[in-house]
């Protein structure tokens, strides 16, 4: 089976029931998505499929046909951060960290669709994310900035 | 006393303890110093000037022994080390290094102090120098008890400053010229003509010399990273990029991945299995029983998720384990040990005449109860385990790595100097890994698959139903008002001992005596009422507990609190107001006072359908405020706003500081509302995130932090910011709705939006 990850075409030979999840972490040793609750309750494991956030713990390898995943491993440009990226370390968002590629990549996603937000779409967009430690303050400063920038251009 | 400074100077690498204390004890194990273990496997060139720092020609290493769980210990770590080395930690390599006695944590005990911690009189303080030693003596290398940086602040300074001294000696000696003479910036000795050497350039010969030890801390006026506003986490950019590995991520060449499912009565055994169906699954090696830890049986796959999908196809009969099969049999055995004078465990404060207020006249009195709770961090537990015939490794996230070292050696028959356990950043724990059961059951596949390296990682539903859970507890609150004052408090707590059954687990060893746990952050708090008693009563040991972020203080600071608020009300006096005027320690009450003023309290009330509730916990030696608002909508409470206001002596890093306190408040609100384990059938219902809501960014408040800087000394912060979190939400229920919670979660008793 093929499958695109971060502009690299790679073959795995696998169940095609397994989650991309799994296909990412333990076959292609790319662990920036994580394993979290494996019931699309945490987000963790939030990868882009076409540009789309997706919980990668829901999308059988098998099903993912020609969509091309970006994980968070690939979200930056070779010498830049994304502007969410960047907006996250200005806030020092991270606690332990171990959900935050969910969260960055969720907020990314959101932000290209919906590139001038209200408190409330921040809100409901992000609160597909759960951050046990708690950093909700920031992320949502973060997001915030990170909307700014993108309006600046 | 010239010995004593002579001990001291020798000690205080290692044995600041002693120091830290004002006290040197002759005891012969407390003063000896402990080997510096960095020396054991130098090679040529390489100097270990002190445990803690590292040099070759290739670089400078920071040993930051203190695990990193979210809370930022690596950082500030790195950063206490860095502030006398004269080095930027961006600069420099950073390793928590291998588990070993140099690095005991001599603060973890102090919360289980006889004395409270606003009790700053010579006697508590000698009390506490003692209890600083017990950790050298055990070598407890443990992070937990928000202890990091008070056992730190010290000791990695001056290794800092012992490293920058000794390599100013080796470039003294270089150049002839004065060590005196010299000065240090940015990994450089600097001579007298502006020439630089490096550090790394300098290693060999300071190698060779004896630490010079006889140094001076800087005075925190001239400190260029810790104190500063702009301070920032080494560790977030790797975690906003994807970079940052945890244990859950490592990979080894031929690794091989498990999972497992263990009797969910923790302790019972396992009867008998049925893998027939599991055994013909995709990707699956090898399937075991395992007995260690927790009994259960194991599949062995090449990839997580056969594994977990094997597990999941096994049928298993569990033997039940010793304790009650239900939360509503714990519940009436716990009820049954509150106020039973057979059970009375320890009364640590009796003031006034509590008997003589309650026998007469009107007598104000209330139940409550706190239920189990899992710590559920998002990564869950996991641990990679390679045996060979020469060693056994271990990488694992973890608190408790000797404990770790000490097991994996009975288990494999290694002597302890072959067992290397190597700790990695952790994503989450809340005191979740300070417990092994899931490395003991990869130690044991590994032993069976010899050469091969297994990772275990347990699936959500497994890391929340093998849990040691937060124990449940019940409180009886008995009391008075006169005059419209609060007269007479009296409160006892109903709750399994909870450290005596860690440490035995951990250990193999009993604790004696009565468990401070069960009344931490009541019995402890900072209030002069005429008739005050605090009392705990053991119950049976039940569902095996651990420590949960803020340990004791999480449950008794609500009931503290929410009971004095109570009580108030009764006397019809103002919230902070009465809080102020019972509170007789003066960093406290200015915690008090700030928090009224950020959040321009003028009362509970706040109009129709609003109210704010204020709220104390002294926990961990920070005396902590905070005040929430809330509204009653027609969807259910909305929560507004929160304020959180804490004294922690000397800030070291403000903005991680304040983070650590929102942090406690949201993870404290997200049980107070919505989480509790109910058991049945020995194990808890809630198996995913699903059932055991978290708080989401839509019902987190807007939340404005202050922290004050009047406490001597300096503290830890990671639980301080818990326990006062869900009281003041119950108290501003009560004030916007009339409606007092006595339980947790509060969405038993009320709906939130
Ligand atoms: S692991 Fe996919 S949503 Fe939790
Ligand atoms: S930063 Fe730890 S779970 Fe979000």
């Amino acid at each position: 089976m093929r499958l695109t990850v971060n502009g690299t075409e790679h073959e795995v030979d696998v169940e095609p029931d397994m989650p991309l999840l799994w296909v990412l972490r333990d076959e292609l040793n790319i662990t920036g998505p994580k394993y979290g609750c494996g019931i699309a309750q945490c987000g963790a494991c939030t990868v882009h499929v076409d540009g789309l956030a997706v919980r990668a713990c829901q999308l059988a390898v098998g099903d993912l046909a020609d969509g091309a995943v970006t994980t968070i491993e690939g979200l930056a440009q070779p010498d830049s951060l994304h502007v969410v990226q960047q907006a996250w370390i200005d806030h020092q968002v991270a606690q332990c960290g171990y959900c935050q590629s969910g969260q960055i990549m969720q907020a990314a996603a959101f932000l290209d669709l919906n590139p001038e937000p209200t408190d409330e779409e921040i809100d409901a967009a992000m609160s597909a994310i759960l951050c046990r430690c708690g950093t909700y303050p920031r992320i949502r400063a973060a997001v915030h900035a990170a909307a700014a920038k993108l309006q600046e251009g | 006393m010239a010995s004593v400074g002579k001990i001291a100077r020798r000690t205080f690498l290692i044995g600041s303890a002693a120091i830290a204390g004002g006290v040197a004890f002759g005891a012969y194990m407390v003063n000896r110093p402990i080997a510096n273990p960095l020396l054991e496997d130098l090679a040529e060139g390489e100097a270990a000037i002190t445990p803690f720092v590292k040099i070759t020609r290739d670089g400078v290493t920071l040993i930051t022994p203190r695990a990193d769980k979210g809370q930022g210990s690596y950082s500030i770590q790195a950063y206490l080390i860095a502030e006398e080395l004269d080095m930027d930690p961006k600069d420099t390599i950073r390793d928590p290094g291998l588990p070993g006695p140099a690095y005991y944590n001599a603060e973890v005990m102090a919360e289980g102090s006889p004395l409270p911690a606003y009790d700053d009189s010579a006697t508590a303080e000698t009390i506490r120098s003692v209890l600083r030693v017990v950790p050298k003596l055990f070598a407890l290398q443990m992070t937990g008890g928000s202890s990091t940086v008070p056992d730190m602040y010290e000791k990695l300074r001056h290794a800092g400053a012992v490293a920058r001294e000794t390599l100013k000696q080796a470039a003294a000696n270089r150049t002839g010229t004065p060590r005196s003479a010299l000065r240090t910036e940015d990994g450089h000795v600097i001579t007298a003509d502006g020439t630089a050497i490096a550090y790394t350039e300098l290693a060999a010969e300071a190698a060779a010399l004896e630490p010079i030890t006889d140094v001076t801390l800087r005075d925190p006026k001239d400190w260029r990273y810790l104190g500063k506003p702009g301070l920032t986490r080494i560790d977030m950019e790797p975690k906003c990029t994807g970079a940052e590995k945890y244990g859950i991520d490592l990979a080894f060449d031929g690794m091989l991945f498990a999972s497992i499912c263990a009797n969910p009565g923790i302790g019972g055994a396992l009867e008998r299995y049925d893998a027939s169906a599991a055994e013909t699954m995709p990707g699956v090696r090898k399937i075991m029983a395992v007995k260690a830890g927790n009994a259960g049986v194991a599949v062995i796959a090449t990839n997580t998720w056969y594994a977990i999908q094997a597990v999941n196809a096994i049928d298993c009969t569990w033997v039940a384990p010793a304790y009650p099969a239900s939360s509503a049999e714990i519940f009436d055995a716990l009820e049954a040990a509150v106020d039973d004078p057979e059970t009375l465990d320890h009364r640590q404060r009796d003031e006034g005449d509590v008997e003589a207020a309650l026998a007469e006249g009107a007598v104000f009195e209330a139940q409550y109860r706190i239920p189990y709770l899992a710590h559920a961090p998002m990564e869950p537990m996991n641990a990679i385990v390679r045996v060979t015939d020469a060693r056994v490794d271990i990488w694992t996230g973890t608190q408790i790595p000797l404990f770790i070292k000490t097991r994996a050696a009975a288990m494999s028959g290694m002597e302890a100097e072959r067992v290397f356990v190597h700790v990695q950043p952790m994503g989450g724990s809340f005191g979740h890994k300070l417990e092994m059961t899931h490395v003991e059951q990869a130690v044991e596949i590994a032993l069976s698959m010899k050469g091969t390296p297994i990772k275990l990682t347990w699936s959500r539903e497994e890391d929340m139903t093998h849990d040691y859970p937060r124990p449940a507890s019940v409180m009886h609150g008995r009391g008075k008002v006169k005059d419209g004052k609060v007269d007479t408090f009296d409160i006892s707590v109903s709750q399994s001992a909870m450290a005596p059954g860690w440490f035995g687990r951990l250990s193999g060893l009993t604790i004696p005596g009565p468990d401070a746990t069960i009344t931490t952050g009541s019995w402890d708090q900072p209030f002069a009422i005429p008739n005050y008693r605090v009392t705990g009563y053991r119950a049976p040991d039940m569902v095996p507990v651990s420590s949960w972020r803020s340990v004791g203080a999480s449950g008794n600071g609500f009931y503290h609190d929410t009971f004095l608020d109570e009580l108030i009300h009764q006397a019809g006096a103002d919230p902070l107001e009465e809080r102020l005027r019972l509170c007789m320690h003066a960093p406290s009450r200015k915690v008090l006072e700030t928090v009224g003023a950020l959040s321009n309290w003028d009362g509970p009330s706040m109009g129709e359908n609003r109210g704010r509730g204020v709220a104390f916990c002294m926990s961990f030696g920070v005396p902590t405020a905070q005040v929430i608002e809330v509204t009653n909508t027609e969807l259910g409470i909305r929560l507004d706003k929160a304020y959180i206001v804490a004294d922690i002596g000397r800030v070291l890093d403000p903005r991680n500081v304040e983070a650590q306190l929102f942090g406690g408040l949201i993870y404290a609100l997200s049980h107070a509302i919505n989480s509790e384990l109910t058991y049945e059938d020995y194990g808890p219902v809630q198996t995913n995130y699903h059932a055991y809501e978290g708080l989401r960014l839509y019902q987190t408040p807007q939340i404005e932090v202050q922290v004050l800087e009047e406490m001597p000394g300096i503290r830890g912060v990671g639980e301080p910011g818990v326990p006062p979190a869900a009281p003041a939400l119950g108290n501003a229920i009560f004030a916007a709705t009339g409606q007092r919670i006595r339980e947790m979660p509060f969405n038993k008793h009320i709906d939130f939006v």
